[in-house]
């Protein structure tokens, strides 16, 4: 789950990280105790907020108040802002680039530093981004540090102080379950301190049980999105129109891929895992209709799950409910010849192959 | 021979009196695995399917010799789970269990290394070698024995092509799932060097999908050191940027694991590439 950037400045502020003096702001009743002038920063979880007006700087009250209706409610690549985090200016005398990943190649916590800060990291060369890989049981060592932040042009002083901050942030890193940790900028303060301009926090979902304190707001999700997951449904709304519905994520991809050779695309990705609980194919269903696919693909393949238990499932949504799109079904697998009957007794297509199943699918959802 | 497991895979459950325990105790002794223990804490003296279970796996090691473990237990349980197989001198650990913290599998799966033991998974289907064993919860119904090695990194895709597989006579000498967690144990490159000095295996296939960048970490492997002929299937190609499709591994993050880079790399390394999962089995019949 990606945090808002207040939360994640809220995180570092725990670990001892130095973050601005700021806070969120609703109106200009909330001005009060910031310094003018500040800076009013939109909370939304993609990049490029900046570009897209989302970040204003501010120099008096009616400037705040006039700005600051500007910035809520405005649209950023399709995420509505419904909070501004406000921040006292600090004078920059160094940008830096701190993150920590997990890297899935090594298995271990890969950490990066640059000298050069504040700009998006994959546009800077490698030979100015510093690594090193941190094994977990040992976790972050001097020669860690002497590796990265010793490469970069700071004096004793402030390596001290970047050195305490790559430490916390490590902490933090395993403490929290992240799966990254991104600074961008740290900055050196024309005074002296380090201080988080930027943050980025991504936390592992399979960990939130052991943070309560981390509320799961999962803001990267649409409406539906979000309903599915309280469901434990795998469901991902894309742009087409047509819903595919199989199980397994692989097959499920497969089954986007299948359609997309055919100049179709799919709306809807919902895998239904390895359950044939009806009440769970039901649910399914119910999902898929809220979001008016053109058509629907159900593709099955039955191992252990038997295709005609998820059959009489899908058969009893579609009796009870009724449907008001095609169905076209590819089933494979253990007691297909049974799913097939059933299926085509609801009155559901049922095709013989995986691409005779997707061909029909784009006709129906008129691409191909 | 086989890769990983074979007839001489003594198998302990833990997570054994849950229900996917018992079930897939009985499913795993059907298709002829030795299993010999289970393990459930505070269950010692109980019987599934005639198999005795113990407190914890270092019983289960004393009595019955067990040298693998399939995990069967809730996430939040998993890597204590895997730290006391270990710690009991089990030298194969199967873990199927899905959504354990990444944190979690990172320790387990370095300290698995530190022991010499091989880990599977997590968040996979498990390991079948046919004719011999079957270690976790893929259906024995779609396996056929042969010489066909499989690695996957997903569950149901990879039994629809192995099932292909054997509608075409095309038998298997070991199929194992590697998991769809971006933190893993076993990997495509693990599995290539297994089936590269097996004598029974012929061809490799590998089913991979987007995420990360095994997929192309091991097409420079096979470049360098497998001989036999492989195959692959990627899913995912249509997927978006940034979003999990499913797995938690498959998600394109930062301009990385997209589909069309894995297909580039399995194209330098004359990887045979399927447009569809059902194709790989014909793919393997014309080049075999």
């Amino acid at each position: 789950m990606k945090l808002f950037e207040y939360r994640g400045k809220e995180l570092f502020d725990k670990y001892g990280i130095m973050v601005p003096n700021g806070k969120l702001v609703n109106d200009e009743n909330d001005f009060s105790d910031l310094k003018f002038p500040f800076v009013l920063k939109a909370q939304v979880p993609v990049g490029g907020r900046g570009k897209a007006g989302g970040i204003k700087s501010v120099e008096n009250k009616k400037d705040a108040k006039e700005k600051l209706a500007q910035i809520l409610g405005m649209d950023i690549k399709g995420f509505t802002v419904g909070k501004v985090l406000a921040e006292e200016k600090v004078g920059i005398k160094k940008e830096l680039y701190m993150s920590i990943m997990l890297d899935r190649s090594k298995k271990t916590p890969l950490l990066m530093i640059s000298g050069s800060g504040g700009m998006d990291i994959e546009s800077v060369s490698d030979d100015q981004i510093f690594k090193a890989w941190i094994n977990p049981f040992i976790g972050i060592q001097p020669f860690h540090i002497r590796g990265t932040i010793s490469k970069l042009k700071l004096d004793k002083e402030e390596g001290k102080q970047v050195a305490k901050v790559l430490s916390k942030l490590y902490k933090m890193f395993r403490e929290y379950d992240c799966e990254l940790v991104e600074i961008n900028p740290l900055i050196i303060s024309s005074n002296g301190n380090v201080i988080a301009l930027d943050s980025k926090v991504v936390i592992n979902d399979d960990a939130l049980y052991r943070h309560p304190d981390i509320i799961a707001e999962n803001v990267e999700l649409t409406p539906l999105e979000k309903e599915a997951k309280e469901k434990g449904i795998a469901f991902i709304q894309l742009d087409g129109n047509i819903g595919v519905i199989a199980n397994g994520a692989g097959l499920t991809m497969a089954t986007l891929d299948a359609l997309t050779h055919y100049d179709g695309n799919a709306g809807v990705f919902l895998d239904l895992g390895g359950t044939d609980d009806p009440e769970k194919v039901m649910q399914a269903f119910e999902l898929m209709k809220k979001a008016k696919p053109s058509v629907i693909f159900l593709n099955l393949f039955g191992g252990i799950t038997k295709c005609d238990t998820v059959a009489k499932g899908v058969k009893a949504v579609i009796t009870k409910e009724g449907i008001d799109c095609p169905v076209i079904t590819r089933i494979k697998g253990m007691n297909e010849d049974a799913a097939k009957e059933i299926l085509k007794d609801a009155g559901l297509i049922t095709a013989a192959t995986l691409q005779d199943a997707a061909k029909k699918s784009c006709e129906l959802a008129g691409g191909a | 021979m086989a890769i990983f497991v074979d007839n001489n895979s003594k198998v302990v459950v833990q997570g054994a009196t849950g229900h996917q325990g018992v079930f897939h105790i009985g499913e795993m002794k059907s298709f002829g695995t030795k299993v010999v223990a289970g393990v459930t804490p505070g269950k010692a003296g109980q019987e599934v399917h005639k198999v005795p279970v113990f407190n914890d796996v270092s019983d289960a090691v004393d009595a019955t010799g067990a040298n693998t473990s399939l995990i069967l237990v809730p996430a939040r349980f998993a890597k204590d789970a895997v730290f006391e197989a270990l710690d009991a001198g089990i030298k194969t650990v199967v873990v199927i269990t899905e959504n354990i913290p990444f944190h979690d599998s990172m320790e387990f799966v370095h300290y698995a290394k530190y022991n010499d033991a091989v880990l599977i998974g997590p968040n996979c289907p498990g390991i079948a070698s046919p004719g011999k064993s079957k270690i976790g919860i893929l259906p024995g119904s779609i396996f056929k024995e042969g010489n066909v090695g499989v690695a996957s990194r997903s569950g149901t895709l990879t039994y629809e092509i192995v099932n292909s597989l054997k509608e075409k006579g095309l038998g298997q000498s070991t199929c194992v799932g590697l998991g769809g967690d971006p933190i893993i144990g076993t990997t495509f490159i693990d599995a290539l060097d297994a089936f590269e000095k097996d004598k029974e295996t012929k061809a490799v296939v590998l089913v991979g999908e987007i995420g990360g960048t095994a997929e192309e970490e091991s097409a420079e492997h096979i470049i360098e050191y497998i001989s036999k002929p492989v195959f692959a299937f990627i899913a995912g190609r249509t997927a978006p940027p940034g979003k999990r499709m499913g797995h938690a591994g498959a998600i394109i993050a930062r301009g990385k694991g997209t589909a069309a880079s894995k297909i580039e790399a399995f194209k330098k390394a004359d990887v045979k590439l399927a447009k569809f999962p059902t194709d790989i089995a014909d793919l393997v019949e014309q080049h075999s």
